[in-house]
């Protein structure tokens, strides 16, 4: 079972821009991003997050994501989804990197999510 | 009663209009307590539904729920998006045992706090919702006792969704999903009269 990364947020920079942190410390974790509405909007887009899922080459996913309607749509997405997801409610930045380097380092998902448990914000 | 087809139909465009008359309303409502699209982003997601109803004419309740649900859970960016696509989902799996209104809304709702989180009292669309389906079950629902319950959302403070962010700031406005529910109950009694 390989794991990879997925990043949600309402902003396309946003979405775009965290990957680009996360990969300096895991540059052999699948990373993929959905960021704003269909039409670069701010908002988010399960249409966009389900690409996301698809194109992220790992066979189970987490998931991480910025402000709660995000959180709806990754719900959405995930019962839709064929893939495992995972869906933390964590603060984005500081998790999704622990959770990238803790992968990256061959770390175990329950020990990954016992670090995880302190960074829950929402 | 059992919500019938064409009223169902009529249903959604009644509020699609309501929608589209009062998107910029709906949008100040939603200025001061959250990020001021929800009037824009509802009549996008209801344009949507016109659009998909054109396309292809649903043979059944459960079909039109469910269309109204996709074209919903696509087509706004917001929160609305999920939160109503969720409750015509959950009316359109529900359809496909009865046709019965009161427990075709109890499906709905039950979906919208499933998703949202969101409880009676954390002023959100679910007050309006928690308030009317009683009222509409018992058959003394008004047009007076919606704007009540909409009304009801002003003095409370927001926990849930981008207003909860404000806390005590968040008191003395109306919730905007609250108001957009006000007009689905509110074109729900005009279809079905």
């Amino acid at each position: 079972m390989n794991y990879g990364i997925v990043i949600v947020s309402h902003v396309p920079e946003l979405a775009q821009g965290l990957p680009k942190l996360l990969q300096q410390v895991a540059k052999d974790v699948p990373i993929t991003a959905a960021g704003g509405t269909d039409d670069d909007e701010i908002g988010t887009s399960v249409t966009k997050i389900m690409t996301a899922f698809a194109d992220n080459p790992a066979d189970e996913l987490l998931t991480f994501y910025d402000l709660g309607s995000a959180k709806m749509n990754l719900e959405l997405a995930s019962e839709m989804s064929d893939k495992p997801i995972h869906l933390y409610d964590t603060a984005l930045v500081e998790s999704a990197y622990s959770a990238a380097a803790l992968l990256e380092a061959g770390v175990k998902l329950p020990e990954i999510e016992a670090q995880l448990a302190p960074l829950k914000i929402k | 009663m059992d919500l019938a087809l064409d009223q169902a139909t009529k249903w959604l465009e009644l509020f699609g209009d309501e929608i589209e008359k009062n998107k910029a309303y709906l949008s100040d409502l939603d200025t001061p307590i959250g990020d001021a699209d929800h009037g824009f982003n509802m009549a996008r997601g209801m344009e949507a539904v016109e659009t998909s109803l054109a396309q292809k004419a649903p043979a059944d309740l459960a079909g039109l729920f469910k269309q109204t649900a996709m074209a919903l859970i696509t087509k706004v960016g917001g929160a609305s998006g999920p939160l109503y696509g969720t409750a015509f989902l959950e009316m359109s799996k529900q359809a496909a045992q009865t046709s019965e209104l009161n427990s075709l809304l109890a499906a709905a709702l039950a979906g919208i706090k499933k998703r949202g989180g969101a409880a009676a009292g954390d002023k959100t669309m679910v007050d309006v919702w928690e308030a009317v389906l009683p009222e509409l079950a018992q058959g003394t629902l008004t047009d007076a006792k919606i704007d009540e319950a909409v009304e009801a959302t002003k003095p409370l403070i927001a926990k849930k969704g981008r207003a909860s962010y404000l806390g005590e700031r968040s008191k003395g406005h109306i919730d905007p999903g609250a108001m957009s529910s006000g007009y689905l109950f509110k074109a729900l009694l005009k279809a079905v009269a």
